[in-house]
């Protein structure tokens, strides 16, 4: 399969708050890891529901593997996306929340349980199928969600601020999970972080956004360089 | 949410509800005001109706204090002694009077304090020879009392309990004495709920039917809903009905616009689950005043629902079991709540869906916020239309068509419904809002609609609420009988009614009995709905 070098593309994306318009342009090369970092408030989970289809923008197009996504529903987007916290349903064994990016009406088949097993394995949850998700730490249950994405098999993978509700061990470990297997999968993944620390462990590329704009779309060495834009400046903590 | 089709479709369920609603409430107005042309107006004015207005308010008021006065020093008690043996069950207790049958209650109450009562005999055994009269105000006030007092107690102990632990770690740090804790803490927390709790007791005073129908001593202490009744039902007066039925909207009208004003929604939290950690209250004094109001509350509440069942065993329960009239009116009232407490639970649940998804987070249209507030609106102006005037209007739309009574089950199931929709509502719609928060994006990310979607996610998570709110709604059905008084007839006994007329026909024994086996119906009703989810997870973590 010969995948467009462009994975995504918003051109000239308007959004309307009362209060604020947020206004994007990018366009992200498949096959990388993204952070997209910036203040509270600065638009990036707005960019990502965008992309997810929760968020309908007033003016502009936004494009995945060059197909206008305009009028698709979240689900009928190449996309998976996996939140801060809420990502299982608590009533749902572990197995059953992965099966459900599979299925979304739940018929699984023998084949599919056999690829339930691999997934969780791969997220190192072999055995925790029959678990309820409130039986979990923090960091397994966004694991889980992980296993989900790799079921769903999605080129393009959002993430908003995964690790957020995890203490520094947990992230370091998620980091390498979500490192390792983006190797594996080879597909593109934006993830929000308030942290400069993955920003540098896992990012190739950063989008930075100031109130509502992006102001800035580098490859990660020229965007630890910088030394131009407070905003910036503060993120990094070079004050 | 996101999946535009399934949006349409909700859309239009919850229109479709919500148009029901106004058809059913509407015609009801239009059939009293279309009637008001053949009065001259001489019976809006007449002393009748001046002297039950005037009681209406008069009692409503008194009982509103009374209830407010006693709760508020035992919700201060209970909340100051978080941990004693047995305060959960106390709790339960007092959760139990909202849920009790209104005429349960009653049969309970005169039981203590009635001619025959437990406290007339203990006062004619000291020699006094005036006995208490349970029947006129001070029944009615002490019935309102009984059943109000514990849930105001309710509001106020969860704003209590909702103070945040580090006030009386600071207040313990700073040495804060008892007085200053309830000046600068409690009273502030209470003077809040105050509004909403008042309000509320208040309204349901004054719209009380059946405390008044049977504790209610004549002319001389009857309510606007109760004349209603009467000028239909004895009578035959519907001029009369008319002209009071447009008093009672008004005055519930004019609440609840006050009520709106002053108050904040009471929030009734889940309260005796968290243990809270207090400094203070360890002396003696303060012991012994808690202890006081919290036994004087046990008595109070627990005395009546005591004296129901002690009597309600001495009946001849087994004839009353091999009854057949009982058998009936035990089948109705089970269809009856059924049908309606499912209704009022759909009914709810898709108009608070369908407002949810025509309010999108941003940029709202005008067309869309009156449909979400009209929705919002609806369930609680039914509470402008008690079940009796609701009934008065239906009783006159119906009664060129023949026989009222050939109605009655629609009429009573679909007044029932409505009578719970506020408070289904209330229960439903924090918790779908908790729900759609979690889970939209969550199931539009994934794809599950539909039918998958209320079998897999929605059903399940809303387990609790929606029994819940069922429960409540069966409950609250089975112990009308202000709908059924309107419109029943031999061929549709309900067990509230049995027992009304049981009562009336002075068989206490009977009466006795039917009000334990009411009582409990509702009771296993009530437990159902707020029972523990105790399915322990598989695997669960030592």
């Amino acid at each position: 399969m010969t995948e467009p070098s462009t994975a995504m593309e918003l051109s000239n994306v308007e959004v309307r708050f009362n209060a604020t318009t947020l206004h994007f342009d990018c366009a992200i090369a498949a096959g990388g890891i993204v952070a997209v970092a910036g203040a509270s408030g600065s638009g990036k989970s707005t960019l990502l529901h965008l992309v997810a289809g929760f968020e309908e923008p007033d003016r502009g197009e936004i494009r995945i593997l060059g197909q206008n996504v305009g009028r698709l529903a979240p689900s009928e987007r190449p996309v998976s996306m996996i939140f801060q916290d809420n990502n299982l349903f608590a009533h749902l064994d572990v197995a059953t929340n992965v099966g459900l990016g599979i299925d979304p009406a739940l018929r699984l088949t023998g084949n599919d349980r056999a690829k339930i097993e691999e997934a969780l394995h791969r997220v190192g949850l072999e055995g925790f199928g029959r678990r309820l998700p409130p039986t979990l730490s923090g960091g397994e249950r966004q694991r889980v969600a992980l296993a989900r994405a790799l079921v769903r098999h999605r080129p393009l993978l959002l993430l908003d601020e995964p690790f957020a509700a995890l203490d520094p061990g947990m992230r370091a470990g998620m980091r390498t999970l979500l490192s390792d297997l983006h190797a594996e999968e080879g597909n593109t993944i934006l993830i929000i972080t308030h942290h400069p620390d993955d920003v540098k462990a896992l990012a190739d590329s950063v989008l930075f956004l100031d109130r509502g704009r992006i102001i800035a779309h580098d490859t990660l060495s020229r965007f630890l360089e910088r030394r131009d834009n407070a905003a910036i400046d503060r993120f990094l903590g070079n004050v | 949410m996101f999946a535009l089709r399934e949006n349409r479709m909700t859309i239009v369920a919850g229109a479709l509800c919500l148009g029901a609603f106004l058809l059913f409430v509407g015609l009801a107005i239009v059939a009293l005001l279309a009637q008001t042309g053949g009065t001259d107006g001489s019976t809006l004015f007449d002393a009748y109706i001046w002297r039950v207005t005037r009681f209406t308010l008069l009692q409503a008021t008194l009982s509103t204090l009374l209830s407010i006065l006693f709760a508020m020093p035992v919700a201060r008690a209970l909340a100051r002694r978080p941990r004693f043996f047995g305060r959960i069950w106390l709790l339960r207790l007092m959760a139990l009077p909202l849920g009790l049958p209104v005429l349960v209650g009653a049969l309970g109450l005169i039981e203590i304090w009635g001619r025959q009562g437990f406290l007339n005999s203990g006062l004619r055994l000291l020699g006094l020879q005036q006995p208490v009269s349970i029947y006129g105000l001070f029944g009615i006030l002490l019935a309102h009392v009984f059943f109000n007092m514990p849930l105001a107690a309710r509001l106020f102990l969860a704003g209590l309990e909702r103070i945040p632990a580090e006030y009386w770690r600071s207040a313990a740090n700073l040495g804060m004495p008892s007085h200053a804790l309830f000046r600068f803490i409690e009273w502030p927390v209470l003077r809040g709920l105050m509004p909403g709790a008042a309000g509320l007791v208040f309204m349901l005073c004054a719209t009380s039917f059946t405390l008044v129908l049977t504790l209610g001593g004549g002319p001389a202490a009857s309510t606007i809903e109760v004349a209603i009744y009467q000028a239909l039902r004895f009578d035959f007066d519907p001029p009369r009905a008319i002209a009071l039925s447009g008093l009672q909207i008004a005055m519930t009208g004019i609440l609840l616009l006050i009520l709106r004003r002053l108050a904040t929604e009471p929030q009734e939290g889940m309260t005796g689950g968290r243990t809270m950690r207090r400094f203070d209250g360890s002396t003696w004094a303060a012991r012994l005043t808690d202890g006081a109001w919290i036994a004087l509350a046990l008595l109070f509440l627990g005395a009546p629902l005591v004296a129901i069942v002690v009597s309600g065993l001495e009946a001849d329960l087994l004839k009353l079991v091999r009854d057949g009239n009982v058998h009936r009116a035990l089948v109705t009232s089970a269809a009856i709540a059924l049908a309606s407490a499912l209704a009022s639970v759909t009914m709810a649940a898709t108009m608070i869906r369908a407002a949810k998804t025509v309010v999108s987070p941003r940029q709202t249209g005008p067309a869309a916020r009156g449909f979400a507030g009209a929705i919002g609106a609806s369930t609680s102006l039914i509470l402008l239309v008690p079940p009796v005037v609701l009934g008065a209007g239906w009783f006159l739309l119906l009664r060129p068509f023949g026989d009222v009574a050939r109605f009655a089950p629609v009429i009573v199931v679909a007044i029932n419904a409505l009578m719970a929709l506020p408070f289904v509502h209330r229960i439903l719609a924090p918790a779908m809002a908790t729900h759609a928060a979690r889970s939209d994006r969550l199931t539009a990310s994934l794809g599950i609609r539909g039918f998958h979607r209320l079998r897999w996610i929605d059903l399940p998570a809303l387990r609790k609420p929606l029994l819940m709110a069922l429960s409540f709604a069966m409950a609250l059905s089975l112990g009308d009988l202000g709908a059924v008084a309107l419109f029943g007839s031999q061929d549709m006994v309900t067990l509230p009614w049995l027992l009304y007329s049981r009562m009336g026909s002075y068989r206490t024994a009977d009466a006795a009995g039917l009000a334990l086996f009411l009582g409990l119906l509702c009771l296993i009703f009530t437990i159902l709905g707020t029972a523990d989810d105790n399915r322990r997870p598989e695997g669960r973590k030592a």
